[in-house]
Order: C-alpha cells, then sequence, then structure tokens
C-alpha cells in the first residue's frame, strides 16, 4: 500500500466511533426530525403525510404563539441584563488583587445544576417566607412581589435565575475580550488627561465589541432554550406565564403524544437559532482583524 | 495624594467586589443554612442565619426518603463511563482530523462542526424514538451510548490543541517506522492533557447536571441520575424546605467540590472554547 491509502485507512479508523455516533445519534434523527415534522403521528399506527399542515398548525396554536412570546420576552430580559451585569464584573475584576477568587465566587453558579439551584430559588422567592421578600420588607419597607405566583412577575424571576447563573461564563469570555485590548491605547488616552469613565466608553466599549456581539449571540441562543427552570420552578404556569418554546416541544410529545406537531416546533425553533448563529459566524469573519 | 485616592478607590472597588461575591454566594449559603435547621426556625421573621440547634439529620432524612444513593451511583458510574469514552473516541477523531490527511476529511469536519448549531430538543423526538425501537427507553444504554460515541464539541476542541503540536514531534518517531496508533498515543495525547482535562470536566459536570435527557429516557425512580431525583424529590416534598435544601446540597456539593478542585481547566476551557466561538 503506498503512504496516501495506509493514511485513508487510519483516518477512517481514527474518526471510526465518532464516525458512528455522527450517523446514528446526530444525522439520521435529524433527517428523522424534518421528516416527522411533515407527518401527522400519535405514536401508534400509521404516519400520514401532511406536508406543512404541522408547521400551519403550529402558527395557529394559541400555545405556541404564548411560548413563543414568552420565550422572546425572557430573552430580551436576559440578554441585556447578562451582558450589563457580567461586563460591570469583569472591568471591575480585569486588574484588581485577588482576581483568582472572586472569578472563583462569581463563576461558581455556572457549574451547578439549573434543577438544584431552581430548588433553593424556589426558597429564596417563596413570596410570605422567602427570604428575599423578607429584607426586601424589612430593609426598604417594600412589600415584596408575588415572584413565582403572579404572572407578571415569574418570567423576570427565571430572568433573575439565569442572568445569576450565567453571569461567570459570560464574565470569563469579556476578561478574555478585556485582555486582548492592548494598553497602548490607555496610554495614549491617560497623556490626554482622559477620564477612566471616558476611557471605558471611548476605548474599551468600542474594543470590546466583538466579544460583547459574541456574548450576545450566545446568550440569545440560549434563552431560546430555556427549559429547566420553567420546569421546576412554576411547571409552566400560572396560567402559563412561563411556558416556553422548549416546554411547549416537551409538553405536544411527552404529554400529548403528538410528535409531528412537536417536532414541527422543534424545526421552527432551530430555525430561529440558526439565524443567529449563522449572523454570528458571517459576523465574527468580518471581525477577525478588528483590532489589527 | 494621589496615592491616598488610588488607595480609597481600590477599597471601594473591592467592597463592591465583595457585596457582589456575597450576592452570588448567596443562595448557595442560605441553602446550606436552611438544610441545617429545625422546621421551626425557617419560619421566623426576621430570618435567623445561623441554624440553633444545627440538625444534620436533615441530610439522613433526605437520603433516606428517596433512594439518593442509588441515584448517587447511578449518575457517577455514567458520567464516568461516558468521560472516559468521550476521551478516547474524540481524542481519536480529533487526532486523524488534525494530523492525517484522508479522503473527505474536510467534509466530513464540517459536517461535525453544522451539527454543533442543531439544538438537542431537534433530535431528541427521533432519538427516543429508536431508542423506544430497541428497548433502551428506561435503561442507562440510552444515555450512555449516545454521549460516549457523539461530542462534535469535544472533537472540535481537541483538534484545535492537536492542531498547535507541530509536525517536528511526529517526524522523529515516523523515521523510527512508528504506526499512527503509537503516534498517537505515545506521543501526542500526552502532550494535549491540559485539554483533556477540560473536556473530562466539561463532560462531567454536563452529564451530572443534564435533566432533559433523563426526564426523557428513563422513567423508574431506582434508575434516576441525582437532578432527576431531586426534582422528584420537590414534587413529593413542595413546603418542606428543611428537607429540600438538603436536597439540593446533595445535588450541588459534590459539583462545587470538583468545581473549585478544577477551577483553572474549566475557566480556561471557556475562555479557549469562547473566543474561538
Amino acid at each position: 500500500m503506498n503512504k496516501r491509502s495506509v493514511d485513508n485507512w487510519w483516518g477512517y479508523f481514527f474518526i471510526f466511533p465518532q464516525l458512528v455516533g455522527l450517523l446514528f445519534f446526530s444525522l439520521i434523527p435529524l433527517v428523522g426530525a424534518f421528516t416527522l415534522s411533515m407527518m401527522k403521528w400519535d405514536g401508534f399506527g400509521e404516519k400520514d403525510f401532511i406536508g406543512f399542515g404541522n408547521f400551519i398548525h403550529q402558527f395557529a396554536d394559541e400555545e405556541f404563539i404564548i411560548a413563543l412570546k414568552n420565550t422572546v420576552y425572557f430573552t430580551m430580559m436576559v440578554v441585556p441584563g447578562g451582558i450589563f451585569s457580567a461586563l460591570l464584573v469583569a472591568v471591575a475584576l480585569n486588574k484588581v488583587k485577588g482576581k483568582v477568587i472572586y472569578r472563583l465566587i462569581y463563576f461558581a453558579p455556572g457549574v451547578t445544576s439549573t434543577v438544584a439551584v431552581s430548588v433553593v430559588f424556589l426558597w429564596l422567592l417563596n413570596s410570605d417566607f422567602g427570604i428575599i421578600n423578607l429584607y426586601l420588607e424589612q430593609w426598604f419597607g417594600i412589600e415584596g412581589p408575588r415572584w413565582l405566583i403572579d404572572t407578571a412577575y415569574v418570567m423576570p424571576s427565571i430572568a433573575i435565575l439565569s442572568i445569576w447563573a450565567g453571569l461567570g461564563f459570560n464574565m470569563v469570555i469579556f476578561l478574555a475580550g478585556l485582555q486582548g485590548i492592548s494598553t497602548s491605547y490607555y496610554e495614549a488616552a491617560e497623556i490626554d488627561g482622559a477620564s477612566h469613565y471616558r476611557k471605558f466608553l471611548h476605548i474599551t466599549i468600542p474594543l470590546l465589541s466583538p466579544t460583547t456581539f459574541f456574548i450576545a449571540i450566545m446568550s440569545i441562543i440560549g434563552s431560546f432554550q430555556v427549559f429547566d427552570q420553567s420546569f421546576v420552578l412554576t411547571s409552566g404556569g400560572p396560567a402559563k406565564a412561563s411556558y416556553t418554546m422548549v416546554y411547549h416541544i416537551y409538553e405536544l410529545a411527552f404529554v400529548d403524544f403528538t410528535f409531528g406537531r412537536s417536532t414541527a416546533a422543534a424545526v421552527l425553533l432551530f430555525i430561529i437559532i440558526l439565524t443567529f448563529t449563522l449572523i454570528q459566524m458571517y459576523a465574527s469573519k468580518k471581525w477577525v482583524h478588528y483590532g489589527d | 495624594m494621589h496615592n491616598r485616592k488610588f488607595g480609597i478607590s481600590t477599597i471601594l472597588l473591592h467592597g463592591l467586589l465583595i457585596i457582589g461575591s456575597f450576592i452570588m454566594a448567596m443562595p448557595f449559603i442560605w441553602m446550606i443554612l436552611s438544610a441545617l435547621k429545625d422546621m421551626s426556625q425557617i419560619f421566623v421573621i426576621p430570618p435567623k442565619w445561623i441554624p440553633d440547634p444545627f440538625v444534620w439529620s436533615n441530610f439522613k432524612d433526605s437520603l433516606a426518603a428517596l433512594p439518593f444513593g442509588r441515584a448517587y451511583f447511578n449518575t457517577i458510574y455514567i458520567s464516568v463511563i461516558i468521560v472516559v469514552s468521550q476521551l478516547l473516541t474524540c481524542s481519536m477523531a480529533a487526532y486523524a482530523f488534525a494530523k492525517i490527511k484522508f479522503r473527505f476529511r474536510e467534509t466530513i469536519f464540517i459536517i461535525f462542526l453544522a451539527t454543533m448549531m442543531v439544538p438537542g430538543q431537534v433530535t431528541i423526538i427521533p432519538l427516543y424514538l429508536i431508542m423506544k425501537e430497541i428497548n433502551w427507553i428506561d435503561t442507562h444504554l440510552a444515555l450512555i451510548v449516545p454521549a460516549a460515541l457523539f461530542n462534535a464539541f469535544g472533537v472540535f476542541l481537541l483538534r484545535q490543541f492537536f492542531k498547535s503540536l507541530p509536525h517536528e514531534l511526529e517526524e522523529a518517531a515516523i523515521v523510527d517506522g512508528a504506526n499512527r496508533w503509537k503516534l498517537y498515543y505515545g506521543i501526542m495525547l500526552p502532550l494535549i492533557k491540559p485539554a483533556l482535562g477540560a473536556l473530562a470536566i466539561f463532560t462531567f459536570l454536563g452529564q451530572w447536571n443534564n435533566f432533559f435527557y433523563p426526564l426523557i429516557f428513563l422513567n423508574s425512580p431506582d434508575k434516576f441520575t441525582v437532578v432527576l431525583m431531586l426534582n422528584l424529590f420537590r414534587g413529593l416534598y413542595i413546603t418542606d424546605w428543611t428537607l429540600l435544601m438538603a436536597g439540593s446540597a446533595i445535588a450541588i456539593v459534590p459539583v462545587l467540590i470538583v468545581y473549585v478542585i478544577g477551577q483553572r481547566y474549566i475557566i480556561e476551557g471557556v475562555t479557549l472554547t469562547g473566543i474561538k466561538g
């Protein structure tokens, strides 16, 4: 055998296990999802091909619209809230002594189970005896909202949990972005007598924009997949106020057993996420030489 | 004068960062303290922070209320099998994609990358139907096999590391007649240990915290993972806060320990993959 065919043989030998995985646990299910999304099927009996019927049904389905609205609302809170808080912490941490210890603490919520921290928030956000409302009353004399019971507050509650949990991840990415900004910009600005605030506004923010954009897209993608928190905290309620896209997909498939409709909803979610992913890829290509 | 101003702003900065740290850690602190309280101390206004007395038996009661011990065993063995398998299969594939020229290499790699864009919720239903077809529903195989054999992110991560290793490292061994397996296993793999560490920790945490897949694939409580058991527990003991907090602590504390030990790998891993996108 010549070298080339030997390399071919070895190449496929090495990728074989992952190639099998790719085929059976990603590509075949993916094709299956697109096929199933065009079928009317309740898990038993015959599958009927109905074209885009499931998709049309989803757009007319009140629950899908509610789920989409709730998910978008959640995203609109988590993305700016998450970016703002993470940027603040990252800038504060960038040159401070004891950075490693602070980073350890701020990142910790991100590694823990969303189910477990949701159970903890169930107790923290309890309207009558939760510590948050008790201190709002004691320190500020404010009667705290009925976080998980009031339809107006349930999504913000889940957003607070998610911002808290995601802060560390975003902060670490921001810190890496800040490390990438050359100190010469700041030195030049200092010679001109620029204040901290002006340096932040005119150097840090613009030069950090590719990082910010990356975090924004990652947060949007993550937020559209929110499920665990609303499942554990409120079971999608009250009155469907925390019913999200993934919750909808879950219910259609594993409560109603309408697999066709469920995969159609999942494909719609996929399209949304894919759009944001492609925007990110396109933009990051344009931004490769940003700092040069 | 300038020095003094610097001193004050530094103290202020630390003050704010410490308050922030407290806000971040408060849910964990409150969880542990609540888990150690007597039920009578839970509803005291204003809240009492330090348990009096410390009721360590809450942990015992939580562990006894549902088979948490069993769930621990399940989660650990599932996670360990997946981590070990992924380290092998991902690094093998990553090595080939980085160092061996074979037909359709680029095309196959792009397919791997493309699958990273597919959210799990899209493939879960067909995957569920496949598992049903081969009678793997309510078995751990449904969780282990797909994860052990497929992690596009892991392949991508390790490939980046293999690519950064210079070709000269292999050349001497090639002249000596070493085959590809020896190059991979004997020379290159030991050089990417930090990346393997990062992947191992990411995978372990991901598996430990995974909720969606176990929720869908497992039905019998004796097969449950810790997180799934905690969810069941929450449904059964909805107002028993001391036991619920003990249960949450049971799920969270081991993860926090792994995190503190491996934080360097985790944070470096996030920085690396985050930036590479």
